[in-house]
């Protein structure tokens, strides 16, 4: 059924014939692939969106399958805080703040010192883009971004505080490359739900939060600040440990949440 | 239909299957068949991508220079699986961030460029189309029975339904983590091309060498 070769019959074989058929055929699929890319972008920055917000609602536990995402998050508040001072920012738009833009400025970042980035951040932006939940016009929840190294690659979340600044309500990891089977047990809502209700800072001010290497022994002092871990996803575990060192440190949320915790926040 | 068109379109399911007469697109054999939902999404990316292409190259397949003719089919896929992965991002969202690189690496799938080269550059356009989907459809049958498996027995769920309750959910099932990792989709794939090849005894290959014991004696 094939035809016979003609390879010597062919026309365009000559250098001329080679150079127009590859022009042709540049100029036919960029403009095919252009055209795709443009006509595509918007559908595609609506979904990135609705995906973010959809993992926000979530993580403050407003998600409601039977309504619409973007008429929920009419209940957040999305504020723009200068990590260094803690304090809300009022020049910036958070509809239009885009963090991890924002890392990749010299002028709008900040290196992360070596000895404290604990987490592999790198540089990141020197503002942050926090969400208030508001019930009867009260702050009830604090929602951060967060990002750190875990055993593959760099994970990405969302801690929901209470509106002490110090309980913690919920947490989720969005996207990580995490072991399937082992260390993806961060994304799972088994683990996520013994998060609930954990502490981040005793009395003194120190953090303590922290996943531990197994289960959390009953005796343990430390109880409310520790996390079960998963044996044989150690590594995992200690990612998202370091994830929470770098961000509610000093170097992260510290001076935002302490002004939270003094009632500053509002 | 004629029988040429038939055998173009059915031949690659079992006879002449890409994945286990050829095992071309391994690749993403094991990458992406944890669950089944991306797998069904990654076989309707190759098939479209695989029939297109066959479409386009025998289109032009009388115009192509010899000198330049795989640079040119290499285009036209590379052309395809943008413009297919820009749309998954559209259109399939969640889907296409778990398929993350392995719908981009279609383009270096074996199986497209091995059906444009050997078939659609020699053949008419009717067939080409018939064969490219032929194909598609031969790796799709191999990547849905490999999913199906992975899912079940590593998860216990088909297309995120729960088949078997896991221990931890309360259920009986203790699930294999071992078939959520890449290692077991080669023992997968290898019981279905020893099934496939012990069924189609005509598709075994000939060994290239025999070891035959020799006496001492003998060797002396």
């Amino acid at each position: 059924m094939s035809e016979p070769a003609q390879k010597s019959a062919r026309k365009t074989d000559t250098v001329v014939g080679t150079l127009l058929v590859a022009l042709v055929v540049s100029l036919v699929c960029s403009s095919f692939v252009a055209s795709a890319a443009v006509l595509l972008k918007p559908r595609q920055v609506a979904n990135a969106i609705l995906d973010m917000r959809r993992n926000i609602l979530e993580v403050a536990g407003l998600l409601d399958p039977d309504r619409d995402v973007y008429e929920l998050f009419d209940g957040i508040e999305p504020r723009v805080v200068d990590l260094e001072t803690g304090a809300y920012v009022g020049g910036i738009d958070p509809e239009a703040f885009d963090p991890a833009e924002a890392a990749k400025d010299p002028e709008r970042s900040v290196q992360v010192p070596a000895e404290i980035d604990v987490a592999r951040v790198g540089r990141r932006a020197k503002h942050a883009l926090v969400y208030l939940v508001r019930r009867d016009g009260e702050i009830s929840k604090i929602i951060l971004p967060v990002s750190g190294y875990g055993l593959w690659s760099t994970m990405y979340g969302f801690l929901a505080l209470e509106a002490d600044g110090n309980t913690v309500a919920d947490i989720t990891f969005y996207s990580h490359g995490e072991t399937p089977g082992l260390g993806d047990f961060i994304a799972k809502l088994a683990w996520r739900e013994l998060w609930r209700g954990k502490r981040a800072f005793d009395q003194s001010g120190d953090l303590k939060l922290q996943v531990v290497k197994g289960r959390v022994s009953a005796d343990d002092p430390l109880a409310d600040y520790h996390v079960d871990g998963v044996s044989g996803a150690t590594l995992t575990g200690n990612g998202v440990t370091k994830t929470m060192q770098y961000w509610l440190g000093d170097h992260g949320y510290g001076p935002y949440l302490r002004n939270i915790q003094r009632g500053e926040g509002i | 239909m004629s029988s040429a068109a038939k055998r173009a379109l059915l031949a690659p399911v079992v006879d002449d299957n890409p994945v286990t007469l050829h095992v071309l697109g391994i690749c993403s054999a094991l990458a992406v068949t944890t669950s089944l939902v991306p797998s069904l999404y990654m076989c309707l990316a190759l098939t479209v991508v695989a029939t297109l292409a066959n479409t386009a190259v025998s289109a032009i397949r009388h115009m192509l220079p010899n000198s330049i003719r795989i640079i040119v089919q290499m285009t036209i896929i590379a052309s395809l699986v943008i413009v297919v992965d820009e749309s998954l991002k559209a259109f399939a969202f969640e889907t296409s961030r778990e398929l993350s690189v392995f719908v981009g690496l279609i383009i270096t799938n074996c199986i497209v460029l091995g059906r444009t080269e050997s078939f659609a550059s020699k053949n008419p356009v009717g067939l080409s189309f018939l064969d490219g989907i032929g194909n598609g459809l031969g790796y799709s049958v191999i990547l849905i029975l490999v999913a199906s498996t992975r899912e079940l027995l590593g998860a216990g769920t088909l297309l995120g339904y729960t088949i078997l309750p896991q221990v931890a959910d309360g259920g009986w099932y203790n699930p294999n983590g071992m078939m959520l990792l890449p290692p077991s989709a080669f023992f997968v794939i290898g019981l279905i091309i020893w099934a496939v090849r012990t069924w189609k005894a005509e598709q075994v290959e000939k060994p290239e060498f025999r070891i035959h014991e020799v006496h001492r004696t003998e060797a002396l």
